[in-house]
């Protein structure tokens, strides 16, 4: 341990503002961005099951029709 | 030979493959990152100049480490792209750009709050910092460009092309402290010196670097299985990883 306290490594000999300022922007940032992408799989997986429980009677269903690419070939 | 990068770029064999990696690339990341940054923190000794603030280099050099390599891959993914109209290195491409913005950003930001007790001052426009801003433009601007086109052919080779060009930045990023005069320090790891500090602090360094980058490839996995869901929502096999409720 290179600090004799726990208030000693809190403050950081006084650069403890900086220190902890750049590790906490770095973790919530990072977080926000894996929960962000994890909703959206949870969100693209569960409009995927939808559309294939109800392929034929959900035609008209917008949902999620950005993310279609429609192939010609196959209508 | 072929059959290989045949298979590299079939979006089903990714998928497939992804799925197995991402568990031990999330908690090899995790464990050496979380391990790498508490040494760091709480144990590595002070250094003699700066104190205790250098302990923001835990992060700020693996962010910037990172943000550069992520844009080293997204160019080669766009000349794969380009040459070879693979779907999957754009995938790649798409996936990718918002990790790098905000690793870019979080080495912005570490590095201006380090400034600030060491050179006292949050921002100064030398050779260093003024690339690492155009570094996160770069980023920004690929995002933007790709949302901006519909076409999703025309979008992956417009995006290619920026990226592509940008660049050149990277080794102006690289070389920018030894150029120019600049009040940013000079690189802490070389492929051919030994590091010159002491390995108390290199060690956890490293290990901060490479579970960074595991995580990144975990991330990175997990944000092409969605995109290449989304593309290939219509064929067979998606259907059933569907019913297969996601193989998470």
């Amino acid at each position: 341990m290179a600090f004799d306290s726990f208030e000693a490594f809190v403050s950081m000999g006084g650069h403890g503002p900086y220190v902890w300022a750049c590790y906490i922007v770095f973790f919530v940032m990072s977080f926000v961005l894996i929960q962000q992408s994890r909703a959206r799989r949870r969100v693209v997986m569960q409009d995927l099951a939808h559309r294939q429980n109800g392929a034929d009677t959900a035609k008209t269903d917008k949902a999620g029709a950005d993310f279609a690419r429609v192939d010609p070939a196959k209508h | 030979m072929w059959q290989i990068f045949h298979k590299l770029g079939s979006p089903k064999w990714f998928y497939d493959i992804a799925s197995r990696l991402m568990p031990w690339l999330l908690w090899i990341g995790a464990g050496l990152f979380v391990a790498g940054v508490i040494w760091g923190l709480a144990f590595a000794p002070p250094e003699r100049l700066q104190g205790n603030s250098y302990r923001i280099i835990f992060i700020h050099v693996p962010s910037a480490f990172l943000a550069q390599s992520v844009y080293i891959m997204m160019a080669v993914a766009a000349v794969v792209t380009l040459v070879w109209r693979m779907k999957l290195a754009d995938v790649f491409v798409k996936s990718v750009a918002p990790i790098g913005a905000l690793l870019t950003f979080l080495a912005l930001f570490t590095g201006a709050v380090w400034g600030k007790p060491t050179w006292g001052t949050w921002w100064v426009w030398d050779a260093r910092l003024t690339s690492m801003l155009i570094l996160f433009l770069l980023y920004a601007g690929a995002i933007a460009l790709g949302k901006s086109i519909s076409d999703e052919k025309s979008a992956a080779r417009a995006v290619a092309v920026l990226v592509l060009v940008g660049v050149v930045n990277i080794p102006i990023i690289q070389y920018s402290v030894e150029w120019w005069n600049t009040l940013h320090q000079p690189s802490t790891f070389t492929l051919t010196e030994r590091p010159k500090m002491a390995s108390e602090m290199w060690v956890p360094l490293l290990m901060a670097i490479l579970g960074l980058y595991l995580l990144f490839g975990w991330l990175a996995c997990l944000r092409m299985q969605t995109e290449v869901l989304i593309r290939e929502s219509r064929t067979r096999w998606v259907k059933e990883r569907v019913e297969q409720g996601g193989n998470r």
